[in-house]
């Protein structure tokens, strides 16, 4: 079977867990536990939009509902910060849920699909920039509370860890689906939906599931980033900006694999800090710089860089074979 | 036994009558061909039966139960699973992996599903195309992974819409022992054909569908000597036409 093992996805955590220890650098942590956390709203996408072809514009929905909740509860309410999170991400699958409820249930595709679900975080941006209990234009303040039993650390090593975690358990989650039964009939609808139902496949409820998982991937990142930073508005929530970084990071990397957002989101980090530092005072440059570059990936790895590699790997046992072949003969 | 009965089956698009009136049963164990010029409504026909397509009026009885207007995927389960004329492959994927979403339909583990695939590859005859991409394949290869994919469901009955279309007359000689041996292993069969070789040779009972309407049905032999199918294909007079000309060199 194609993908990686479980090993696999073991040994990078384990990689990627040591950084902590390598350097006390908090401009590198910073930077890496903002990669995973795209990293880890991407694998929400992927779910959806990599395997099972339904590419949503509005992930943010799942975000900011798993930001809002986690931050209402506990600034509002008194919940612990962790019941906070996990009702977040419950939350969000359950938006997940609805949505999709509504939108394939109408029978809604492609562009049509995609408009929808950005219409959908656009009204929830809109509501969210009113509503008292969000806060309103004002936004939500986590009050400073640096217990681990509030979910809020002294140093940035644990947040990297715990979303290094979160991290690990979506690429589990992923190489689990990819192996299933499941994760076959959401490929296959991505691949020929009346062929899927022709053999049995309730298409419908194949997506609305992978709708809600890939909504509750997306609404832990959402959660995290409350924690993490300790602040959440509208547009932060629910904003483009990160219904963009939520597909972005995949379509680099590679939708469709366990690796491509992860990949994709270290990728475009990467590359729009380097950008900031060529670009110099310039201002705007960086984002000309960034966008031209990111044409150049689509343009030359239209299947992300784990796409590339793969080409570039068969590609060599070819002419491995090739030049093999010639020795013998 | 009857496996499969339609009732006074109609199907309107806007002021086209696609199916006109159609009832037919299809007894269960044996090959029964569907065959029509162009455009009388065959595929029609088996999109209502596979639950595609909603009839206008009419009921669909699979087993003695009524199936009328059960979407797709429960037809399938009950075990009624068709191919598609222009052919569905899921083109990103392998040979392999393509019939093995039709094996999940019985099986719930990946492993499973990807043994009982390959044993169905080998007896259509794409056992060494396993690794193949779908969409690397020929016309032919196509056809045979149609036919694959909805054999490895399991059916009941298997509805196949040209499958031998667009096959040169080698491909098809080696496709008919192919579908005489899924009859062969208890599986009672529809089929759309053009391919009157393989009608003949294949079909037990053969129904006529021209212009929405069954206009003749029986064996294949009495089908094709009816006058009334004759003029549906080669057009009005023919068939006198046909028998004068046939008369004049006896």
């Amino acid at each position: 079977m194609r993908g990686p093992s479980i090993a696999h996805i073991v040994l990078v955590i384990a990689v990627l867990a040591t950084v902590p220890l390598l350097t006390p650098s908090n401009v590198v942590l910073n930077f890496l536990t903002v990669a995973l956390l795209i990293a880890l709203v991407g694998q929400g996408w992927n779910v959806l939009g990599g395997y099972g072809g339904q590419y949503s514009f509005g992930h943010a929905a799942f975000f900011g509902t798993g930001a809002y909740v986690t931050a209402i509860l506990q600034m509002r309410y008194g919940v612990n910060a962790w019941i906070a999170f996990a009702l977040g991400i419950a939350a969000g699958a359950l938006v997940g849920a609805a949505i999709g409820a509504l939108t394939f249930r109408s029978g809604l595709k492609g562009s049509y699909f995609a408009l929808v679900t950005l219409a959908f975080a656009e009204v929830l941006r809109i509501l969210a920039s009113v509503a008292p209990i969000t806060g309103a234009g004002v936004g939500i303040l986590i009050t400073l509370d640096l217990r681990p039993q509030a979910f809020q650390f002294q140093s940035r090593a644990p947040f990297y860890w715990i979303v290094l975690a979160l991290l690990a358990v979506s690429l589990i989650i992923v190489r689990l689906i990819e192996r299933s039964r499941f994760g076959a009939w959401l490929v296959a609808v991505r691949e020929n939906e009346d062929a899927a139902k022709a053999v049995g496949v309730d298409t419908a409820r194949v997506k609305l599931a992978a709708m809600t998982i890939s909504a509750a991937i997306t609404a832990a990142g959402g959660g995290f980033y409350v924690q993490y930073f300790l602040f959440i508005d509208s547009g932060i929530a629910y904003g483009p900006w990160i219904s963009i970084e939520a597909l972005l990071a995949p379509i680099v990397g590679g939708i469709g694999t366990v690796f491509g957002p992860l990949i994709g989101a270290l990728v475009v980090k990467t590359l729009g800090e380097l950008t900031k530092l060529i670009a110099g005072d310039a201002p705007g440059l960086d984002l000309v710089i960034y966008g031209g570059v990111l044409i150049l990936i689509v343009a030359f790895a239209p299947h992300g860089i784990a796409g590339l590699l793969t080409d570039l790997r068969a590609r060599f046992a070819r002419l491995r074979s090739s030049v093999l072949g010639r020795a013998h003969g | 036994m009857v496996e499969l009965r339609v009732e006074r089956v109609f199907k309107r698009f806007g002021g086209l009558l696609a199916v006109n009136n159609v009832s037919l049963a299809v007894e269960a164990g044996r090959i029964t061909a569907l065959i029509g010029p162009n455009g009388a409504g065959k595929t029609t026909l088996f999109s209502i039966i596979s639950g595609f397509l909603p009839p206008s009026e009419g009921r669909v009885f699979h087993r003695g139960a009524d199936i009328t207007g059960m979407p797709p995927h429960l037809v399938a389960r009950r075990g009624i699973v068709r191919t598609f004329q222009i052919v569905q492959p899921f083109a990103g994927l392998t040979v392999h992996e393509n019939i093995a979403i039709g094996a999940h339909l019985s099986r719930r583990s990946r492993a499973d599903a990807l043994d009982a695939a390959a044993e169905v590859a080998s007896t259509v005859g794409l056992g060494d195309l396993l690794g193949r991409p779908a969409a690397s394949l020929t016309v032919a290869g196509r056809k045979r992974l149609e036919v694959a994919r909805a054999l490895a469901a399991e059916p009941e009955l298997l509805l196949l819409d040209e499958v031998l279309a667009g096959l040169n007359p080698a491909e098809v000689a080696t496709m008919v022992p192919i579908i005489r041996g899924i009859a062969d292993s208890g599986v009672t069969i529809l089929m759309i054909e053009h391919v009157m070789q393989a009608v003949m040779r294949l079909a037990e009972h053969v129904f006529v569908l021209a212009e929405g309407r069954i206009i003749a049905e029986g064996a294949p032999r009495v089908v094709v000597d009816d006058p009334r199918v004759v003029e549906a294909y080669l057009g009005h007079g023919a068939a006198a036409r046909l028998s004068a000309a046939g008369g004049a060199h006896v």
